[in-house]
């Protein structure tokens, strides 16, 4: 071993980009999110092989796939606000593969909860609620074969072995094959019996259904298709798919989703009457128009048709939540309580929608309004952005534990008055002699102020990029939301005290007797 | 030795590979903010063609430097977003580009999902007019017999 180069002192260090907090927190949460699919998985599996679909496992299914979903969630926020602070880029999302694999289960697993909703309370969908469990749990071991094998090129992906690769292939295979043949020889016989019209409440939550397996199939359809095109046109003809594919298909999905979100809010089981529905919806249009226009029209000065459409959307989502806990509240003494009298699981909903307006408003806003300048400044120069203005000091030389950083300090003015002072820093680590940036942001609720140091230039002056991003907090505030509705329906007290549930599964049983078939007679 | 020299020497390019993902800082000097904004926009949608997975403005590999110098030449040249993209397209393929061309190998990839949401609504819409056609299944004897002993009960 003594003619062994370079044999390093320290060992080789772990990946500077990985030497941060938050990814201590990251990975967890969404092995918590992947996993807790697990649990939804192998209830759809004892489902299928004792042939009972019933009410009961649909309700014991549910609070496992609210929290598996709820890690996932915090997870993915959790990534996507490492990127935007650690990598210096300003960005938050690039659909990379190793985001998109993440992005899938949690799309699925949405997509799970609402259809769970309608298998327990009505009976129905039970095979297609049975396919998603099976999909969000084969999406999650996808994701770990793809982040793992390396069959796709990634800048996330820390670990790659391609025999791990194979391992991990083979139990994705093994596990997907078993359960879906087990599925085409047992779904068949599955049947709801219950009746719904086009606009029940069933009917939208398969919309919602529809809108999220669409978008989870263009999720892995742009990620996998670069491997496609490269085995029938060659490899030198391949293509790359990144942001503007994936934004040009998942965006209109996820306005459709949000349009038909405020429309199911209202929407009731078996038939909702459509004098009904309208009578709801056109106040709620009205109010989320004239908001949505002109708020937007009056704070910018400017008529952009796609911010428009986000906020008309975002205020859609939000009014016909504040109508329809008006219209569930009025019918009590006061208002309060009725607060109290509405359930906890109802409040986890409302709450995971608002999540959905505060994530539509925070991507739209912060694509379409940040400003974005590199500039080149020599100790004592600014550079204005808005009302602030960000005065250059100069740079020092720090030693921290296993590096060394050029720390800027950036003191920023708002409206002339000193605010705060921004240190970003440009980090050598010792180990790996790689060099990583340390973003200096001053995090607020309506904008983030985002500096990163760029080179030194000879001359004393140095490369500094300056961010000015509004509502981008809103992104992961909005995922914080969703993920506390989730935790918030879990806590339902149907599912906390045995003798509640004993008694709710009788009534579901007397129920699903009743509400399938004597109900239908009633009707027809 | 040599085996794990080279081991080395992999791992070394590997990490040469990985990091360059830290955002590219430089400064470019525009006449107007809408070339500012094509600029952005360019280095945005075209990938590094040396990197793991990042385009132009994400990479600080010597390639990306240099594309992004060709790009602000030619947004100084008066060429327009699409001259510049054929430009980068022929010398690197459509691989330089995040926003695949839509030919025929690229049509599932484009239309796919509009025709799978499509397909969706029918099927939904479908199912909607046939459940409102349903007739009432029959009860068997046993679960007659369960609803006379609950109805029985509740007396």
């Amino acid at each position: 071993m003594r003619t062994l180069l370079n044999t390093p002192l320290d060992g080789t260090d772990l990946n500077p980009l990985l030497q941060d907090f938050g990814l201590i927190v990251h990975p967890p949460f969404l092995y918590m999110g992947y996993v807790g699919f697990s649990v939804a998985f192998a209830f759809a599996i004892a489902a299928l092989l004792s042939g009972r679909l019933d009410a009961a496992w649909a309700r014991w299914t549910r609070p496992w796939t609210n929290a598996a979903w709820a890690f996932l969630s915090i997870g993915i926020a959790l990534g996507s606000w490492w990127a935007y602070y650690e990598l210096g880029w300003g960005g938050w999302w690039f659909w990379d593969p190793v985001e998109n694999v993440s992005f899938m289960p949690w799309l699925v697993g949405t997509a799970l909860i609402h259809s769970l909703a309608v298998t327990e309370k009505r009976g129905v969908f039970k095979s297609w609620t049975v396919l998603l469990a099976i999909a969000a749990f084969s999406l999650s071991l996808l994701g770990a074969f793809i982040v793992r094998s390396g069959v796709l090129t990634s800048v996330h992906a820390f670990a790659v072995d391609p025999a791990r690769g194979m391992v991990l292939l083979t139990i994705m295979l093994i596990v997907i094959g078993s359960s879906l043949l087990l599925y085409a020889i047992r779904a068949p016989a599955v049947k709801g019996s219950a009746s719904y019209t086009l606009t029940s409440r069933e009917v939208l939550l398969l919309i919602n259904n529809i809108i999220l397996v669409v978008s989870t199939a263009a999720v892995l359809l742009g990620t996998l298709y670069p491997l496609i095109h490269e085995a029938i046109y060659g490899e030198a003809n391949r293509v790359s798919i990144g942001p503007p594919y994936f934004n040009t298909i998942f965006v209109p999905l996820m306005g459709l989703l949000a349009f038909a979100l405020g429309v199911g809010t209202f929407s009731r089981w078996k038939k909702t009457s459509v004098v009904y529905l309208k009578q709801q919806l056109s106040k709620v249009l009205i109010a989320s128009l004239a908001f949505g226009i002109v708020i937007p029209v009056i704070v910018t000065s400017e008529f952009n048709i796609s911010v428009i459409v986000a906020v008309v959307l975002a205020f859609w989502i939000v009014f016909s939540i504040a109508k329809d806990i008006f219209n569930k509240t009025s019918n009590k003494e006061t208002f309060f309580k009725g607060l109290k009298a509405l359930s906890l699981s109802y409040y986890g909903m409302q709450f995971a929608h608002f999540g959905m307006a505060v994530t539509i408003l925070g991507v739209c806003l912060t694509s379409h309004y940040s400003v974005e300048r590199d500039v080149r400044l020599a100790p004592g120069d600014s550079e204005t952005i808005g009302n602030y203005e960000f005065i250059f000091e100069g740079v020092s030389l720090q030693q921290g534990a296993n590096y060394q950083a050029d720390r800027a300090v950036i003191t920023v003015l708002r409206n002339g008055d000193e605010y705060i002072t921004l240190e970003p820093e440009k980090r050598l680590y010792y180990a790996t002699q790689a060099i990583q940036t340390e973003a200096g942001i001053d995090v607020g609720l309506f904008r983030d102020l985002f500096t990163a140091l760029g080179d030194e230039r000879g001359d004393g002056s140095w490369v500094v990029r300056i961010h000015y991003k509004p509502f981008v907090l809103w992104i992961w505030l909005g995922a914080i939301f969703m993920a506390f509705g989730g935790v918030l329906a879990i806590t339902d007290k149907r599912y906390r005290s045995k003798k509640t549930v004993k008694q709710s599964q009788n009534e579901s049983v007397l129920s699903g007797s009743s509400s399938s078939k004597p109900t239908m007679a009633a009707e027809s | 030795m040599r085996k794990l020299f080279l081991l080395f020497s992999f791992f070394s390019f590997f990490w040469a590979c990985v990091l360059p993902v830290n955002a590219a800082i430089e400064v470019y000097q525009f006449d107007n903010d809408s070339q500012q904004e094509r600029f952005n926009n360019l280095s945005d949608q075209l990938r590094c063609p040396m990197c793991l997975n990042s385009n132009l403005s994400g990479s600080d590999a010597p390639i990306a430097a240099d594309l992004r110098a060709e790009i602000y030449e030619q947004i100084l040249d008066g060429r327009s977003n699409e001259q510049i993209i054929d430009f980068m397209t022929q010398r690197y393929g459509d691989f330089i580009n995040y926003r695949p061309p839509l030919n025929s190998g690229t049509f599932v990839l484009w239309f796919g999902p509009l025709i799978l949401l499509l397909a969706g609504l029918l099927i939904i819409w479908r199912m909607g007019k046939n459940s409102q056609k349903l007739t009432p299944s029959e009860l068997t004897v046993a679960e007659q017999q369960k609803l006379n002993d609950i109805l029985a009960s509740k007396k």
